[in-house]
């Protein structure tokens, strides 16, 4: 028995979303008294890979083979099983990314295993039971989901688990997958990632605006907030219907849920829909010059009054607090 | 061209989600329920591409006799004809399992269905239905086209975007971009009532998993409203007392 964890690379970096991963294996090898080892799929370099070993991973499976350099999702969920049988794994850990939810589902028929999607805690492990907490309805509300076959397959949602430093190495081992031509029929054609931005979904603060802003053209105040706190940008749904701001950057009940640090919401009223995506940021700052919207009562702070007005004096509050911090 | 379109019957999205039997069970009294949003625009894209008799669009469902008005409405957006497996689903590998019992003598060009259902959001049913047909699978995809005997799809990643060409026939999970969406006409609503609708017995499945218990989250606590004279208040407030920045 162990515990297993893949650990995705972008262009062979480790984001802290898979560190958060890898010390939520740990935790779960730890419940289970075995050990925990990670499997990387591409190629990265050793003292990436060796970043892993402070985080928990005991051993890594480096398979890092030219027909696997990019990703596809049959091919990487073959070889994440075929890793898991290799190590006799109980649990196999993925972060929830877009990738991760690709591969959990794909890997859990494969090894006929329970899939808890987006766990955001440890699983609760009594009277021989294993269940885990995930977010459910949109964010509306929590469910508990029981495993109940021999085999589990978790993944984690970004920004749920606190990341713990055990100041340990990792075995790096390389691993010669099977890869089947079958498991590689797609093809990509084209990968577009704009590097100056942060992505929204691993994105710890938040910045997103809505109608109140009035116009695509005056998002400009937005975007440099954003920038000066380093936070992703966001929108509510009417915004990217009119085409204002990209789908990519719609939170909500249709759009994306996030759960960031810090969430603040201008000019957006807080319909329920909305509220569903973003209900499980930490901090919620809803500016907005309407006393009465529904936004004031789920938020942590609050002010009331003209965006317009209001965020360009944040803005150089921001960067005075910059200049002295 | 077939395709198929997996639809979800879910409460609509203002619904207040409550629960009964001891928070075991999602309360259904007096919630609405629709097509699930993301289903919905995998069916218009459908629908789009098999435009003008260049194919067919069959929708399957699984579910009991009460879901039956949400598969009528997709035959009234537009969909040829509707499957409907006849079983409460238990968890997302006994959806994928009954979808996948149906369509693998069927010979689908493709498969779509929404990137998640709005009440569980589990996003499984897509892949998994994928891996049990030993069929190439891709989500979140924002942009669906058709070029000869393969599709060209954008897929969402962290910041960004892939492109990729995926031979037929795929599973493909699908988000806003891939399609408006389609208001049924009096046209559709009326043929809607007469249009094939088949009712399967479910086959049986080893489900591995099971919601134990429901809860919904502790309220916040009261807002602290700072005044509009004063942001640096705010800016103070998130450092010291939030510490977020």
């Amino acid at each position: 028995m162990s515990v297993l964890v893949y650990v995705e690379n972008a262009e062979g970096k480790f984001k802290k979303s898979i560190f958060e991963a890898v010390s939520y294996a740990k935790a779960i090898a730890d419940q289970l008294n075995t050990s925990l080892t990670a499997v990387s799929i591409g190629n990265v370099a050793q003292d990436e890979l060796q970043k892993l070993g402070n985080y928990g991973a005991a051993k890594i499976l480096n398979v890092n083979q030219d027909a696997l350099k990019s990703f596809i999702n049959q091919a990487y969920a073959s070889v994440i099983a075929e890793a898991a049988e290799k190590t006799a794994a109980s649990v196999v850990v993925l972060s929830n990314s877009f990738s991760g939810k690709g591969l959990a589902p794909r890997i859990a028929v494969k090894l006929n295993a329970g899939l808890v999607d987006g766990a955001i805690s440890l699983p609760e492990l009594n009277d021989g039971k294993f269940i885990v907490k995930k977010t459910a309805f949109s964010n509306k509300a929590f469910a508990y989901v029981e495993l109940h076959a021999d085999k589990k397959v978790i993944s984690l949602t970004p920004n749920s688990y606190k990341i713990v430093e055990t100041g340990s190495q990792a075995v790096i081992e390389d691993f010669a997958a099977t890869v089947k031509p079958t498991d590689l029929t797609a093809l990509i054609k084209d990968i577009v990632r704009a590097t100056d931005k942060v992505s929204l979904p691993d994105a710890e603060l938040v910045v997103s605006a809505g109608r109140g802003l009035k116009g695509p053209e005056n998002w400009g105040m937005v975007e440099e907030l954003a920038n000066l706190l380093g936070a992703a940008t966001a929108c509510s749904k009417p915004v990217s219907d009119a085409d204002w701001r990209p789908h990519s950057e719609h939170v909500g009940q249709t759009g994306i849920a996030i759960s960031p640090n810090l969430y603040i919401a201008i000019g957006i009223s807080g319909a329920i829909q909305h509220l569903a995506g973003v209900s499980s940021s930490k901090v919620i700052v809803v500016i907005n010059k309407d006393p009465e919207a529904p936004f004031f009562k789920v938020a942590d702070y609050g002010i009331v009054g003209d965006a317009f007005e209001i965020v360009p004096k944040l803005i150089e509050e921001l960067k005075s607090f910059k200049a002295n911090n | 061209m077939k395709i198929l379109v997996c639809i979800s019957h879910v409460p609509d999205t203002t619904t207040k989600v409550t629960f009964s039997d001891n928070d075991t069970q999602f309360n259904q009294n007096g919630v609405q329920f629709i097509l699930n949003p993301y289903d919905e625009i995998a069916l218009a894209r459908a629908i789009e591409l098999t435009d003008n008799g260049a194919g067919t669009v069959t929708v399957i469902h699984v579910g009991d006799a009460s879901t039956e008005p949400t598969i009528r409405k997709a035959l009234a957006i537009g969909a040829h004809d509707a499957v409907r497996v006849n079983a409460t689903p238990s968890d997302a590998f006994f959806v994928a399992t009954q979808i996948a019992a149906y369509a693998k003598d069927q010979n689908f060009d493709l498969i779509l269905a929404g990137r998640e259902s709005i009440d569980y959001n589990g996003a499984k049913v897509p892949a998994m239905l994928a891996e049990i047909l030993d069929i190439p699978s891709v989500s979140i995809i924002k942009k669906l086209s058709v070029e000869g005997n393969q599709g060209i799809v954008e897929r969402e990643i962290e910041g960004g975007k892939e492109v990729l060409a995926i031979p037929f026939p795929f599973v493909a999970g699908t988000a806003e971009g891939v399609a408006e969406w389609k208001i049924p006409n009096m046209r559709g609503i009326m043929s809607a009532r007469t249009k094939p609708l088949q009712v399967l017995e479910p086959v049986e499945v080893q489900t591995s998993s099971k919601i134990v218990k429901f809860e919904t989250p502790a309220p916040r606590g009261q807002v602290t409203l700072i005044d509009a004279s004063e942001p640096q208040k705010l800016v103070d407030l998130l450092h010291a007392e939030a510490k977020v920045i």
